[in-house]
């Protein structure tokens, strides 16, 4: 169909001011990954005039970087790994049987989206804590376990809600079929139902992956020098001796770039995901 | 259909909430059982004996880097080790760890056995009760009282309560100033308040980018310190003999106008209201965009780091108004502190008795650029002559503690960021008044008073 | 592993709405809950046992002499609340002067992350060269790390070698190129541009998703009856995203009044007044002020005002609906 001039204005306006609004800090990470310190100490350049690859070597040693990311990869990958594997037996249960609790189920743990992170931040801290004390050692509290049980909850209600969605649109007839073959409803669930909803799972899996690579006001309190995470530990860029602007960019980009390309890589499922499940 | 699932999440939050409402006074009993943990442990904290034992100790990063601090105390653990047979597994936690750290082991009552804290935090740890009071057999224990430095000891808590925390590392602050800078301008360091002030505008020329002093603006600890040192010199005290919050008397806003005048003449660059991480001013300073900073000696350490020579500053005492009292720092430091719940309390009497020996000072005050708290030592961590003397007259003769109670680390944030606020104020060119600074301060008052 | 046997299919059963239409006999009944237990462990160890903690926190003194010994912390009442709300008070004041900050940030946030996802969804709805490209582009600030992407706005907003104050003074010649963008009243925008440059790609996202579901033969139709591409957006694309909208305006406001990283990257753990939002205004009075009672009881606070939000929210959103 032909469009109108306002529409090309629009479109035109649309993609000029928000693909500079995106492109530009995006320009100036990539940018000043790539200047030596003295240009980025001093006044902006839009071209890096002495371009570098020194940054991405220097990151490596001025923190522990390489630490901080397989600690971040470790909580990040068990964390969703897990949630997805929760989400997938409570979505299927939400979707499938109606039973005594399930509205009261449903309705709490979307509730907990609700609550902001530091109401629960100090009593998470407490009752870690005191599950420690109780065992006799350290379990929880500043651990990779305690983050990655943390996390992997953060994105249960959403992953949880989705997933029931996505259920919902795959037809009942399917594993009512395979249930009358014989099999049990955890095998028709990991048979039958799992690989139609393998975008709606994909999806699930981005989200909650992305949610705990970002996190920062738990991974700030509940970490110590041997556990701490990318989000906080990039912030020791600025501590040291120099604020080292290019490195800061340059590990930034470093940390951001399997995420991004998982991200885009995925993208379609996300969406797919979405439109089957959450937003219909 | 989705969107109706969240009323009936509205109502089951509502319902649990007023359930907890109800439950709020039980819960407080049925936890009581968590403080008979602690109590097992003091009970086994008698039987330990020292030797043999593995002791953790939390060190405060005092070098360049956590690393320099992991290979010094390494050394010195194992050579602890070699007189008394007692391990110690040493680790180096970050500034900015440390409190929360320290915070989580006062919550859990689960902490190492020995760990240096800040100073000026001795008092307000000192009242969670975490910490083992060095009363005068522990005392005794790790070489008597005597042995410290006077001034230093006194910043081991609260005045007439046993210390939680003895001195361990010495720090006090300076005037630096740039010796080439000064000898190009004709100029000699300053002896007073207004000749700084006098030397500062000559030395500054934006056009060039320099400025005649470094200021770190956005950090909350610098600006409460300054507030407290130039109120000082006016003669005030941030607290009554009570303890009560004064904030707003005339020496006070007084205190606080001759930091920020600083900002408001235009000799500092005001970028420097963004600068809080603490690198950033002696960056300045050794860089030549500054000729003067006030500092505590470890600056040393990042100054020599940007590349500057320790010949090229010179250090002189903060100088008062001409009629003001002669205070130029206070006693800042590190002290080193036990865990109450330490279940080697012989050991770790030991390894403080180990740490704050005059021959342990000698050694570790080089690498961590820190003034003896000794008697009789030397500072040692610099071949500048007249810096060393400096500092350690500084240290025995114009320093004061920070107030000792337990509400100064909420002092240091109420007072350290309104400083902040007016420095911000003053960078972005708007004129700060007395009644600015005084209703400043009547608001870091008052949030003290209704926070209390 | 059980012995649940299928009734007789319902083949009316659509794909949606579902009917939960099973009703298992004997130990068939276990499985919906055997199916929930993990999530439900989990949320009760992670979030209800915690909020119940919170909540009983907020009702005692835990100042710094009671956190050695907790659990003897004296009660202290609805002493907590009354402080908190005491708006003459200055610690009712600065709570008041945060949720007020806050509240502008939430709505300029979520207000604009819409408009701009909106728009971008529209124009990429309809296929033209560098599409794909552009979708991609829009959804990287999303993807990115939060704490990455603040960083770049925290290094583009420094006074001194920050790229705004370059465009400002050298290239548009507007300012003496010595603004500060993080301090003072400025630092309020910083954060918000930073805040809505990282959510609307998700309204982007969402809203995209949203569109996928509107069939083709419906714009079809309508092309058919002569409609042009205004009033196919007016008629039939923003009607069929209400149940989107309504979801995404809800999500937008929750992520952006408890709102947490944008300031603490930019500003550290105390920003200035202009950008101190409710979050890191309870974090500040908790962690650093070391007084968790009264920090609860903020948050208590917030809670109750989320839940008075989202209730009259959502019963406007159905009133709204059933009419339409």
């Amino acid at each position: 169909m032909r469009e109108p001039l306002s529409f090309r204005i629009f479109r035109t306006v649309v993609v000029v001011v928000l693909g500079l609004f995106v492109a530009i800090p995006l320009y100036v990470m990539l940018s000043s990954s790539v200047k030596p310190l003295g240009e980025v100490q001093g006044a902006f350049t839009w071209w890096p005039k002495h371009p570098t690859l020194q940054p991405f070597i220097d990151i490596w040693s001025t923190v522990p970087l390489a630490r901080y990311f397989m600690n971040s990869l470790i909580v990040c990958v068990s964390a969703t790994v897990l949630s997805v594997i929760v989400a997938i037996f409570a979505g299927y249960a939400i979707s499938r049987y109606r039973f005594f609790g399930r509205r009261v189920f449903t309705g709490a743990v979307l509730s907990t989206q609700m609550f902001p992170g530091i109401l629960f931040l100090l009593p998470l801290f407490l009752i870690f804590v005191n599950i420690d004390k109780f065992l006799g050692f350290t379990l929880l509290y500043q651990t990779r376990v305690g983050l990655i049980i943390t996390y992997l909850t953060f994105s249960l209600p959403f992953s949880i809600w989705m997933l029931a969605g996505y259920f919902d649109g795959i037809p009942r007839d399917l594993d009512e079929a395979a249930r009358v073959d014989g099999t049990t409803a955890i095998g028709a669930l990991l048979r039958v139902v799992l690989p139609a909803a393998r975008p709606g799972v994909i999806a699930v899996a981005v989200y909650s992956f992305m949610t705990s690579w970002g996190e920062l006001l738990f991974a700030a309190q509940m970490t110590n020098s041997s556990t701490k995470t990318l989000s906080i530990g990039l912030q020791n860029y600025s501590t040291q001796i120099n604020v080292y602007w290019n490195q800061v960019m340059a590990a930034s980009l470093v940390v951001s770039v399997p995420i991004v390309i998982a991200f885009l890589l995925l993208q379609r499922y996300l969406v797919a995901g979405l439109t089957a499940g959450a937003v219909k | 259909m989705k969107l109706r699932l969240i009323p009936a999440a509205l109502t089951v939050l509502a319902v649990s909430a007023t359930a907890a409402c109800g439950s709020g006074g039980s819960s407080s009993s049925g936890s009581g059982s968590a403080s008979s943990g602690s109590g097992s442990a003091s009970a086994s904290a008698a039987a330990g004996r020292g030797s043999g034992a593995t002791l953790t100790y939390w060190a405060s990063n005092q070098a360049a880097t956590i690393q320099d601090d992991q290979k010094v105390l390494g050394t010195e653990m194992a050579k602890f080790k070699k007189q008394t047979g007692i391990n110690v597994n040493v680790q180096v936690i970050g500034w900015p760890d440390l409190l929360n750290k320290i915070l989580g082991a006062t919550t859990s009552g689960q902490g190492p056995d020995v760990l240096n804290i800040g100073n000026t935090w001795a008092a307000s740890l000192q009242a969670t009760g975490a910490f083992m009071p060095f009363d005068a057999a522990a005392l005794q224990a790790i070489g008597g009282k005597d042995k410290f430095v006077q001034t230093a000891f006194k910043t081991g808590g609260a005045p007439g309560k046993d210390p939680t925390s003895v001195p361990l590392y010495g720090l006090v602050y300076g005037l630096y100033y740039n010796k080439k800078m000064f000898a190009d301008a004709g100029l000699k360091p300053p002896t007073t308040w207004e000749q700084l002030q006098t030397d500062a505008k000559k030395l500054t020329d934006p056009s060039k980018g320099t400025y005649g002093m470094a200021m770190e603006g956005g950090s909350y600890t610098e600006s409460v310190h300054f507030a407290f040192i130039f109120g000082q010199q006016h003669g005030a005290d941030p607290f009554n003999a009570q303890g009560k919050p004064q904030f707003t008397t005339p020496g006070m806003v007084a205190g606080v106008k001759q930091y920020v005048d600083l900002m408001s003449n235009k000799v500092v660059n005001p970028s420097s209201v963004q600068y809080k991480n603490g690198p950033e001013a002696p960056g300045d300073f050794a860089k030549g965009k500054a000729a003067m900073l006030m500092s505590q000696n470890n600056a040393d350490n990042t100054l020599q780091a940007d590349g500057m020579k320790s010949d090229a500053y010179g250090v002189v005492p903060i100088p008062a108004m001409t009629g003001n009292k002669d205070i130029a720092s206070f006693v800042a430091g590190i002290n080193i502190s036990i865990f109450k719940n330490t279940k080697n309390k012989a050991a770790a009497l030991k390894l403080v008795k180990f740490m704050t020996s005059p021959a342990e000072q000698a050694i570790l005050d080089k690498p961590f650029t820190a003034l003896p708290v000794v008697k009789n030592g030397t500072v040692n961590y610099t071949t500048n002559k007249a810096e060393a003397a400096a500092f350690a007259d500084i240290l025995a003769t114009k320093a004061v503690p920070l107030p000792l109670i337990p509400a100064e680390s909420a002092y240091e944030t109420n007072v350290g960021n309104a400083v902040n606020q007016l420095l911000a104020q003053a960078a972005t060119g708007n004129k700060v008044s007395d009644s600015d600074i005084k209703a400043a301060l009547q608001a870091a008052q008052d949030k003290m008073a209704s926070a209390g | 592993m059980t012995t649940t046997r299928s009734r007789s299919k319902q083949s009316t059963d659509g794909p949606v709405p579902p009917k939960p239409a099973r009703r298992p006999r004997g130990w068939g009944r276990a499985t919906p809950y055997l199916l929930i237990v993990p999530a439900v462990l989990l949320e009760l160890l992670i979030h209800i046992v915690p909020m119940l903690v919170g909540i009983w926190m907020s009702f005692v003194q835990l100042t710094q002499f009671f956190i050695a010994n907790w659990s003897q912390a004296p009660y202290a009442g609805l002493g907590n609340y009354r402080v908190a709300l005491n708006f003459s008070g200055p610690l009712g004041q600065s709570l008041l002067h945060s949720f007020e900050i806050t509240a502008a940030y939430t709505v300029i946030v979520v207000g604009l992350a819409w408009v701009f996802g909106m728009s971008a969804a529209l124009v990429l709805q309809r296929s033209f060269r560098g599409r794909g490209i552009l979708r991609t582009l829009f959804l990287v600030p999303y993807a990115l790390p939060i704490y990455a992407g603040i960083m770049t706005w925290s290094f583009m907003y420094q006074r001194d070698n920050g790229l705004l104050n370059h465009v400002l003074h050298d290239d548009l010649h507007l300012t003496d190129g010595t603004t500060f963008w993080l301090v003072g009243n400025n630092a309020f925008i910083a954060m918000t541009v930073a805040a809505l440059w990282r959510s609307w790609p998700f309204a982007f996202l969402m809203l995209m998703a949203g569109m996928q579901n509107i069939s083709e033969e419906v714009y079809d139709a309508a092309s058919v009856d002569g409609a042009g591409i205004w009033k196919q957006i007016r008629f039939i694309t923003l009607p069929s995203l209400r149940p989107v909208n309504g979801v995404l305006v809800l999500m937008l406001f929750l992520w952006t009044f408890n709102d947490f990283n944008t300031p603490f990257v930019l500003f550290g753990q105390t920003p200035p007044p202009s950008a101190d939002l409710v979050s890191i205004h309870i974090y500040d009075n908790s962690f650093v002020n070391w007084n968790f009672g009264f920090g609860s009881a903020m948050s208590v606070l917030l809670l109750l005002f989320l839940l008075v939000c989202t209730g009259v929210y959502l019963l406007l959103l159905n009133r709204r609906s059933r009419r339409a």
